[in-house]
């Protein structure tokens, strides 16, 4: 049986490159102060070996300079260490606004995974090269983490939140996709491929299975109407629950004074406890879907409410600042 | 050097009386040490044929040995056994127990019945958690994240967390009476910067558990409610937090790493001292470092969750704290290899565990620079990169700073010599066993490979079959000095009451110690490890 004996794993996303290189510098560091310190205890053990049996040592027993100076130097090369990785970390944290969303839910032990245009995968997501992606991701049972080695990015999927992990391939092929939280008997089976194709094979592929998909916001708009929201949820103001047009992404009062952003968890909050948050000036009249309606039902739903509001290109137009300033918002909501 | 030989006639704690009475009911903290040596050693026995186990599975890629739930029961016990029944107790209740008022001069710890019952509270955990172990096991992981634990699984979680709880009140026993022996117990002359480097470590380390433990308790407690009644703490179908677990459990558990550690680094310090014959380069920079680690330990607990949907900025600021640990520890590091420089280095037993542990210790911390490092920690989160740097830290650190203490106090201990050809062997065995088995991880773990996994992609095959055949080796270098110090026990030599020509109190009455340690009261004129003021003949009558 020949073994392979890799050392590096394979560089496939935009993300790649910038975190190889923090581990690289730090292999680096680390090479060099353990042979330093090695070297040192070497040459001191034996320069300074026992001649007689009661031989003792010199009286050397301190000095402040010596203290300092290898105080500050590691101080120094954490700081480096700390903004170098902090910075990545925000990069890998904030998907870039032209980022397209897929969905991931994570369960016991599998992920599905969700196209824009509403093409279904399990343990396989297929992406095309060279765009960023944005996978908003949750758990229907357990924590889950999904991780991609080849891009160096993971993120934990949980189970009640919203998290999202995003990367931009930069090389087609076959590559690991891990469940990398322990969730129980078949984690290790929990996992498959991420397939980058070129972005002509990727429309292709899709073309291929699209006469079963269907648009998330119109699976949406068929839930809404089968659900009957709209009875509610009228198009002007006035109805017994707020108006759901050109609110995501607002910031609304709530009836005990708080204000929160309206974004994806708070959607899905307000589908599932609607009591929890009620927008001033409405009761809470409104009933649980908690347990009612699956996850892949409350991302159509909720695809469908955000296609009523403008789309952030459609906001830049109209007021480019109010709305970079939005974007920064919700980037920072979603991570608390 | 001393050539004096105890008396066998000579009453000590080990003759004082017989019977199993004697020991069992035994108020005297170094037949108590000796009563968690044997708990101790049973439980790392147990704890190691569960990694034999995990690592002959995955020998292969197929997971073709056990099937999954018993391959993640065998991970979970192994942790659970190794941190609550070895790691945390190992140093202190055993070395500590022995050593503490010998170093201090005082005739027992401050409440010997406390200690007695500390001792017996760890056996009821451990009973506890042996009882659970028999009726299924847990197969959580040994960090028990919820939903899984609370929710999902149906093991015997309730019983091992309750194992848990018990155990950590052991902890606090041991570690009251350490503070309060260290404030009220030492010899007169013996002010608080003459302490030996041992004595500061386990001061240290018991005010960690002191403030720490408590939470893992109320942690636990939780825990066991919501899984036993589903009362929904950290089930957010009912409203609860599942990430909140992680954060009150790693509030104790990242300090727990500290309690694991630092008393390690107390024993390197004593043995690089004496097997340097120099005082400890920058004493009091060393003190302050176990402070310092002390006090940084209980901030930086969010480095856990860098992945776990954790504000940003949280993580930038648990970031920052965990980088500035490695500053204390690097002027440790420093220390114990200036110490070296124009001594009068010899190279026992001891001292090959204490330079393995600088080597191993140096690398365990640097790669712990990796992991807070946040942009590559995304990375790295949850592989065998991670468990390799604990290892390198609680298996390179601990147990090579508890096996060269077990080593050089084993004269005062038993009164006997261990062979030191054997144990030389049995050093060299777990220094090149141990990375063997811990090096190819690191490289593994960056290539992708998840931690808890049963199954795995063919391409990281040759790192664990490197894994499992190191494993093989250190669990031989481990097998040997339980045979060998048995067997000195009955068959060594005579140990004089100074072997190495330290200097220190308990190097100043017989091996083995009388009962009350001293027969007259030591006085303490000179600085710790003052080798230009070693007593010349030891004040044994």
């Amino acid at each position: 049986m020949p073994l392979d004996f890799p050392l590096f794993p394979e560089a496939a996303s935009t993300m790649a490159g910038q975190v190889d290189a923090i581990y690289l510098f730090l292999v680096a560091l680390s090479a060099f102060f353990s042979i330093l310190i090695a070297g040192a205890v070497v040459y001191c053990a034996v320069r300074y070996r026992r001649r007689s049996d009661d031989e003792i040592g010199s009286n050397l027993h301190g000095s402040l300079l010596l203290e300092i100076v290898w105080s500050a130097i590691p101080l120094a090369i954490v700081l480096v260490l700390f903004f170098w990785g902090a910075k990545v970390f925000f990069a890998q944290s904030r998907p870039p606004a032209d980022a397209i969303e897929y969905t991931a839910i994570g369960k016991q032990w599998m992920w599905k995974f969700q196209h824009p245009d509403g093409q279904r995968e399990i343990n396989t997501l297929h992406v095309p090269k060279g765009q960023p992606i944005v996978i908003k991701a949750i758990s229907q049972d357990v924590i889950h983490s999904l991780y991609f080695p080849a891009f160096r990015v993971k993120k934990d999927v949980i189970p009640g939140r919203y998290t999202t992990v995003w990367f931009e391939a930069t090389k087609t092929g076959s590559f690991h996709l891990f469940c990398a939280e322990f969730c129980g008997a078949e984690h290790s089976l929990m996992g498959g491929q991420v397939v980058v194709l070129e972005p002509e094979d990727y429309e292709r592929w899709l073309a291929g299975g699209a006469a079963t998909a269907q648009a998330p916001e119109e699976a949406g708009r068929q839930l809404f109407d089968q659900l009957a929201c709209g009875t509610c949820h009228g198009e002007g103001d006035g109805g017994r629950g707020p108006s759901l047009h050109d609110i995501y992404g607002e910031e609304v009062r709530l009836v005990d004074g708080r204000t929160v952003t309206i974004d994806d968890q708070y959607l899905r909050e307000s589908i599932l406890t609607p009591a929890e948050k009620i927008v001033d000036g409405y009761s809470p009249l409104m009933p649980t879907y908690q347990g009612q309606i699956s996850e892949e039902n409350v991302f159509k739903l909720i695809t469908y409410i955000k296609s009523l509001s403008p789309s952030p290109e459609d906001a830049a137009e109209a007021n480019p600042a109010e709305n970079a300033a939005s974007a920064a918002d919700e980037a920072t909501e979603e991570t608390l | 050097m001393s050539t004096l030989i105890t008396d066998s006639s000579r009453s000590n704690y080990l003759n004082a009386a017989y019977g199993i009475k004697s020991w069992l009911l035994t108020k005297d903290h170094k037949r108590i040490a000796l009563l968690y040596l044997v708990a101790v050693s049973i439980f790392f026995s147990v704890g190691g044929l569960f990694a034999a186990l995990i690592r002959l599975e995955l020998l292969t890629p197929e997971g073709d040995m056990v099937q999954p739930d018993i391959y993640n029961r065998l991970f979970t016990m192994h942790g659970v056994i190794m941190i609550f029944f070895f790691l945390i107790p190992a140093i202190p209740a055993v070395l500590g127990n022995f050593i503490l008022p010998l170093m201090v001069g005082a005739k027992d710890l401050a409440f010997p019945r406390i200690n007695l019952a500390s001792f017996y509270v760890y056996v009821v955990a451990g009973i506890l958690g042996v009882w659970a172990l028999i009726n299924g096991g847990v197969d959580t992981g040994w960090t028990f994240y919820t939903p899984y634990s609370s929710m999902y699984s149906n093991t015997q979680v309730t019983l091992v967390a309750m194992a848990g709880f018990i155990a950590g009140f052991s902890s606090i026993m041991t570690a009251v009476n350490f503070i309060v022996t260290v404030h009220r117990m030492r010899a007169p002359g013996l002010t608080w910067f003459r302490m030996p480097l041992m004595v500061w470590a386990l001061y240290a380390t018991s005010i960690i558990i002191m403030l720490a433990t408590p939470v893992l308790a109320i942690t636990l407690v939780m825990l066991m409610l919501d899984h036993s009644l589903h009362i929904g703490i950290f089930d957010p179908a009912q409203g609860g937090d599942p990430v909140l677990f992680q954060h009150l459990f790693w509030f104790y558990s990242h300090p727990a790493v500290y309690i694991m550690i630092l008393p390690a680094m107390g024993v390197i310090s004593e043995l690089v001292a004496a097997f340097s014959r120099k005082k400890v380069f920058g004493y009091t920079f060393v003190v302050y470092s176990s402070l310092s680690i002390a006090f940084l330990g209980f901030l930086v607990w969010g480095h856990h969750l860098f992945v776990s949907g954790q504000s940003v900025y949280a993580g930038a600021v648990f970031s920052i704290l965990s980088m500035l640990v490695a500053i204390p520890s690097a002027v440790k590091v420093f220390n114990w290899t200036a110490t070296l420089f124009q001594g009068s280095v010899s190279y026992q037993t001891p001292m090959l565990y204490a330079l393995g542990f600088i080597g191993l210790f140096t690398i365990g911390g640097l790669t712990g620079v990796f992991l807070a490092t946040m942009g590559l920690d995304t990375h790295v989160h949850d592989t065998y990169f991670v468990v390799a740097h604990f290892h390198y830290v609680m298996v390179g650190g601990t147990i090579m700073g508890y096996l060269g203490g077990l080593h050089y106090w084993w004269p005062k201990i038993s009164g006997k010599l261990y062979p030191e050809f054997w144990a030389k062997i049995s050093a060299l065995l777990v220094f090149v066993g141990f990375n063997l088995t811990f090096f190819p991880q690191f490289i593994v773990g960056y290539l992708g490979m998840p931690r808890r996994y049963h199954a795995y992609p063919p391409e990281f095959q040759v790192f664990n079959v490197l894994s499992t055949a190191g494993a093989s080796v250190l669990g031989l270098g481990y097998l040997l000095p339980i045979i060998y110090l048995t067997w000195s026990m009955r068959y060594g030599k005579k140990a004089p009451a100074n072997p190495w020509g330290a200097v220190g109190l308990e190097w100043e009455t017989a091996s083995p110690p009388p009962t009350f340690n001293f027969d007259d009261d030591p006085v303490v004129e000179h600085e710790a490890y003052d080798y230009h003021h070693r007593p010349e003949e030891p004040r044994v009558a």
